[in-house]
């Protein structure tokens, strides 16, 4: 409480003074079982017109330490010491008064999820409106179109009108940093702000707030999981780690030269900079698959030649329901072939809408084609009949994006994975939990496992199990859709690895759906490129990334976060 | 706007004739004689009952019997009751009255009940929130008839704050005490429907964005807060008018209220099965058109739905 | 805004934030299911405690009503008695008949609950098995179950059973079966409606996708995962339910149309109270409260259980 006569307008004069600098913030939560820290010993520094990232898994107390700044702690969350100074006034306990007079004007917020942070009962217009009344701005109809084109929405008079469900993600998304910037705040505070975001709508986004908060002079903090993300976009990087800052630096010398533990491994695990790993392997002269192979075991693959799956000229349209009986075609999946040889991992990459997971659900044949052919062994998968299919899915598994979802709640890790078992009545009740253990071992979860809830492990844990589920049946394909989407780096990292030691060992065949590039390239052999329902790009991982024929893969290429960034290769 | 009011209007006509056949199917078209069994043990004179087949067309096939009583039903023709009396006149008589009744509780219900709900929702876990969610359990519990007895005798007879009876002279202070009775279980409902809305709304992330703009907390819960949270509040307002209608009949009985529920309460007790049917059917019809209104508010309230499919 | 300000590179010693294995499982404390984890809950909530003792010792007095009073409730009335004063072993007094409040309230509990109990087991079978069919398989079968859901829907529960009471097959079988058949035959669209809601949240659910791809089949996988993950809001509604239909039975006895007067019930009871009211209101209090006490207890414990069953509270 020091500069109570003093404006923070007239403050931001003197040259040199950070605009905020947070000093050994702590700040525990009230839970059932007393109270836990979850940010200690928290410090940053923010220079006016400067762009600060802080990066970390979840939990580790990056975005808690952003709302604390500007007083959004969650009702049983307070700091429990430290300073957070704004421009030389503390705001770790400042009134509610001051607070509010601090946000919008001073403090801005462009908040993660797009869909849920626009209140869907009110005009996206009257959103704006309300922003600018509260900081004592004009608020007319043209004030508020003027924020929401300078956000890059266009025709912003008429979509002021509209509601947010009219609103794709990417524009929502627009409509508020629209709101965060309308007051021309002196410091924005994006968390994860396009973390929802298809590549290339995430690329165009951050390029925009880039360019307008580089024209207001708004300083940023940035919170993102994502090393490469920060490091193209931010001018210094803090890495927080189970609620301690582990390190903070230059950006790109935090890259080059990581020193903390921690740092060394995410930067190693960055799925984003990952590009770069292949690439030294392949300058040294070593292919694809042995890097994907563990070291040191003896990789046995089997002959790259034979065809396990062939889709050909697939296609599945959808009727829609248009009110009044009357219904649209929807082309989800239009005109589709290619061929994924046996051993080898082929991804399907699209953003969303693209028809990708529609193409795994029929090959998991969960869904009917429209027409075309989906050949597995030399056996059309349509033609077969219910004693048939039963049998094909013990050759054919799959593991979903979501771990949290993917897991019957209902059942122990035991029961999950014997179920396989069960339903194909393989072995008896001895043999099966053998199995299991063995299972178990296979994906590095300890045996004792067996007797837990999903709700009892993490999401990479839980993805373990649903590997194990699959592979229960000695499955000869498996579909991945999103199966690595949903976990932090490091996690994500580990999960990659197990799937490849696992092809190497038993020669699975994977058919990899995922949005993300940066993972194609740590995992695949070919690639399918997917837009709009189309196949617009295929051939193998290593001549799409080099020589991408297409536009869109470009487009796609160009927008993976820190592509851009040049990393000298002793780093990884 | 306009397709979704005519898409609801389309989806009412099915559920208004699938009731009302429902009803004239369980009276007229189950075995026995419909007119000696809507009568039970005291048959009525030979010209009642001629004039009641003549009434429900019992010599035509049941289809054209059903068509004729819908026929009858929204030309208000509902034929006579056991005194020879047509039940229309009595309709239009007694209906006043019951909708005031309705009415008064309604606001009762709905202002008090969104009101209370708001404040605990607003102050989860503290004295107001505690002490209100125990006694709305303990309304809940207590049946309407059990509750009318209850303060009538309290107020209306110990206290004598209000008259234990309404009587002929309807007004609308009159018919308070009953349409607190009538509205205490909703309310209650109401209330913690509130509640529980208002706590997710406070959760919810454009809650947190609303307030990172720089708005008042007060602000926040009016704009951000109230107006989402009312739209189950309204569509469970809507269901409640059947549980008023219920209600309706205990209450009036007890408070000898000259309405609707009073001579369907009445009705039954002299086993005058033509008179329960036509007050019934007239019922259900204003409670699915009062509910289409419901939708229609709910539709004003949350853009959404008005472009769902 | 890439500036040139050079700032420095600062790393945290390794000492205060140590390095941990990435993704470790934890191997202590016990595992824990769904239903082990809302036990634990609901043991420490006084809200469930009271009622689950309310209702074990109203179920003890509606099957063993003889371990509570030796009073007749019905014979040996004497209208000397007549809305007597409660003296030695009528610890509440005497109906206007003459009969002793506290016996029949006693004896009167067996009805109520049997009415409730069976009502709840019905509708649960109808409205689960139609709620989970509509909302599992979609298309013309919800279309179907759902209309037909909505027109006695659209018929509300004391209406509905003035009508249904006055069939004549109805009015020459009253009893404890026939107030049920109209509870129920009114009740279950809320029923179906709740399953419904509940299964089409879980039908899509990625863990019914994976048990499908393994060869379970669509009804196998919408028993052995779809109804088990939707179960908590049945059970939620089901014990409300059970309360809702005891007020139910009452009120349509309070009215004329419930039981018949020669089956003891609360409803009877207190409708037999009106007259006596104002003279001896303690003949109406009685039983009201014993009714009141009953249907509180259910309402409680289904209180009790939704916030013990709310996946949201378990979310890690």
């Amino acid at each position: 409480m020091t500069t109570s006569d003093v404006t923070i307008e007239e403050a931001g004069i003197q040259a040199g003074r950070p605009l905020l600098e947070i000093r050994d913030l702590a700040i525990s939560f009230k839970t059932g079982s007393g109270e836990v820290q979850a940010v200690r010993n928290a410090h940053l520094t923010i220079m006016p017109g400067e762009t600060v990232a802080i990066v970390g898994e979840s939990g580790s107390g990056k975005s808690t330490t952003a709302l604390a700044a500007i007083g959004l702690l969650p009702g049983n969350g307070r700091v429990a010491g430290g300073q957070i100074l704004l421009d030389g006034e503390d705001i770790a306990h400042a009134s509610e008064k001051r607070m509010i007079e601090l946000r919008g004007n001073i403090i801005g917020m462009v908040p993660q999820d797009p869909m849920s942070n626009l209140n869907p009962v009110w005009k996206i217009g009257d959103q704006v409106k309300e922003t600018l009344k509260a900081n004592g701005r004009p608020s007319g109809p043209d004030d508020v179109a003027k924020v929401l084109a300078q956000a890059g929405l266009p025709d912003a008079g008429r979509r002021a009108k509209q509601y947010p469900h009219e609103f794709s993600g990417g524009m929502r998304q627009r409509a508020l940093i629209a709101i965060g910037l309308s007051c021309q705040p002196r410091l924005l505070i994006a968390d994860e702000p396009t973390s929802a975001l298809d590549v290339t709508v995430q690329r165009q986004i951050l390029d925009h707030l880039e360019k307008m908060t580089d024209e207001l002079g708004t300083s940023v903090l940035l919170i993102t999981h994502d090393l490469g993300l920060a490091a193209e976009r931010a001018d210094k990087v803090v890495v927080m780690y189970r609620g301690n800052v582990v390190e903070a630096g230059p950006s790109l010398e935090l890259l080059q030269n990581p020193q903390h533990p921690y740092t060394q491994r995410l930067v190693a695990s960055a799925p984003s900079l990952a590009s770069r790993r292949i690439q030294v392997a392949k300058e040294l002269g070593v292919s694809t698959e042995e890097v994907l192979a563990p070291r040191g075991s003896a990789a046995v693959k089997p002959a790259l030649t034979e065809d396990v799956l062939q889709i050909q000229n697939l296609r599945k349209v959808f009727k829609m329901r248009a009110g009044f009986g009357k219904s649209t075609d929807f082309t989800a999946v239009d005109d589709v072939s290619f061929n994924v040889k046996r051993g080898t991992t082929t991804a399907i990459v699209g953003e969303s809408g693209s028809g990708k997971s529609t193409v795994a659900q029929m090959v998991l044949n969960l869904l009917e084609p429209t027409s075309g052919k989906i050949i597995f062994d030399g056996v059309d998968t349509s033609a077969l009949n219910t004693k048939e299919i039963f049998a094909f899915r013990r050759r054919v598994q799959p593991i979903f994006q979501d771990p949290y979802g993917s897991l019957d709640p209902m059942y122990n890790i035991y029961r999950t994975i014997e179920e396989p078992l069960r339903v194909h009545k393989i072995g008896d009740k001895a043999s099966r939990e053998k199995k299991v253990r063995e299972l178990l071992d296979q994906v590095s979860l300890p045996q004792s496992t067996m007797q837990r809830y999903p709700n009892e492990l993490s999401g990479g844990q839980r993805q373990r199990v649903a590997i194990a589920r699959a592979l229960a049946l000695d499955p000869e394909v498996i579909i991945c859709d999103e199966a690595v989407s949903a976990l932090d780096v490091l996690v994500q990292a580990q999960v990659l690895n197990l799937l490849a030691e696992l092809q190497s060992r038993l020669g699975l065949t994977y058919l990899f759906i995922t949005h993300d590039l940066a993972v194609v390239r740590q995992i695949a052999d070919h690639v399918c490129v997917m837009e709009k329902g189309k196949l617009v790009e295929t051939g193998s991982t290593d001549d799409v990334f080099e020589a991408p024929q297409r536009d869109y893969t470009k487009a796609l290429l160009n927008a993976i976060p820190g592509a851009r960034l040049m990393l000298p290769p002793e780093v990884a | 706007m306009i397709q979704f009011v005519l898409r609801r209007l389309l989806q009412v006509i099915p559920v208004f004739l699938g009731t009302t056949l429902l009803v004239y199917f369980m009276v007229f078209a189950l075995p026995g004689d419909p007119i000696r069994a809507l009568f039970g043990d005291r048959p009525p004179s030979e010209a009642v009952i001629a004039q009641l087949r003549q009434q429900y067309n019992l010599d035509e096939p049941f289809w054209v019997q059903y068509g004729l009583f819908l026929k009858n039903l929204f030309t208000f023709n509902l034929g006579v009751d056991f005194t020879g009396q047509p039940i229309a006149d009595t309709l239009a008589r007694v209906f006043p009255v019951t909708a005031m009744l309705a009415i008064e509780a309604l606001i009762i219900q709905g202002v008090f009940g969104i009101a209370f709900g708001l404040v605990a929702g607003l102050r989860k876990g503290g004295f107001f929130d505690s002490t209100v969610l125990v006694l709305s359990l303990v309304v809940i519990a207590i049946p309407t008839f059990v509750l009318g007895f209850a303060l009538q005798l309290l107020i209306g007879v110990q206290l004598g704050w209000a008259k234990p009876t309404v009587g002929s002279n309807v007004t609308w202070g009159s018919l308070l005490l009953p349409a607190v009775v009538l509205g205490l279980v909703s309310f209650a409902y109401v209330l913690r429907l509130t509640r529980a809305s208002v706590i997710e709304n406070m959760n919810a992330d454009y809650v947190r964005t609303a307030t990172a703009k720089g708005l008042a907390r007060r602000q926040v819960v009016m704009t951000h807060v109230l107006r989402n949270s009312l739209i189950p509040v309204i569509t469970y307002l809507g269901a409640s008018l059947g549980a008023l209608m219920g209600g309706a009949i205990v209450t009036e009985a007890i408070f000898n209220v000259p309405g609707v529920g009073q001579k369907l309460y009445q009705a039954i007790l002299r086993s005058e099965g033509p008179t329960v049917v036509a007050i019934v059917s007239v019922l259900v019809l204003v409670f699915v058109l009062a509910n289409l209104l419901v939708d229609l508010l709910y539709a004003w309230l949350d853009p959404r739905i008005r472009y769902e499919n | 805004m890439k500036t040139n300000r050079t700032s420095e590179h600062y790393v945290a010693p390794v000492e205060e934030t140590p390095l941990l294995a990435t993704d470790a499982v934890k191997v202590d404390d016990a595992p824990l299911s769904l239903w082990a984890d809302a036990w634990r809950k609901l043991r420490r909530r006084p809200l469930f405690i009271i009622s689950a003792i309310m209702i074990t010792l109203i179920i003890v007095v509606a099957v063993f009503p003889g371990l509570f009073t030796q009073v007749a409730p019905d014979n040996g009335c004497e209208l000397a008695n007549s809305n007597g004063a409660p003296t030695e072993g009528h610890p509440l007094g005497f109906t206007f008949q003459g009969c002793d409040i506290y016996s029949r309230i006693i004896h009167g509990t067996q009805a109520s609950l049997m009415v409730g109990v069976f009502s709840v087991i019905s509708v649960l079978i109808i409205g689960v098995t139609l709620g989970a069919l509509a909302g599992f398989f979609g298309g013309w079968v919800d279309t179907v179950i759902a209309r037909l859901g909505d027109i006695f829907f659209a018929l509300p529960i004391v209406l509905g059973a003035l009508v249904l009471t006055q069939l004549p097959l109805m009015r020459e079988n009253r009893g404890v079966g026939t107030v049920v058949l109209v509870l129920v035959v009114l009740g279950w669209p809320q029923m179906a409606r709740i399953t419904r809601g509940a299964v089409i949240e879980v039908r899509n659910a990625d863990f019914v996708t994976a048990a499908r791809s393994l060869g379970v089949s669509r009804i196998g996988s919408l028993v052995s995962h779809v109804l088990p993950n939707a179960l908590a809001p049945i059970i939620v509604l089901a014990t409300m339910e059970l309360g809702v239909f005891i007020v139910a039975e009452a009120t349509l006895s309070f009215l004329g149309i419930g039981m018949p007067g020669s089956v003891m019930s609360w409803g009877n009871d207190i409708s037999a109270a009106q007259a006596s009211i104002r003279t001896n209101p303690a003949v109406l209090l009685y039983p009201a409260t014993a009714l009141s006490i009953t249907v509180l207890s259910f309402i409680m414990l289904g209180d009790a259980l939704r916030d013990a069953l709310d996946p949201k509270s378990r979310q890690r």
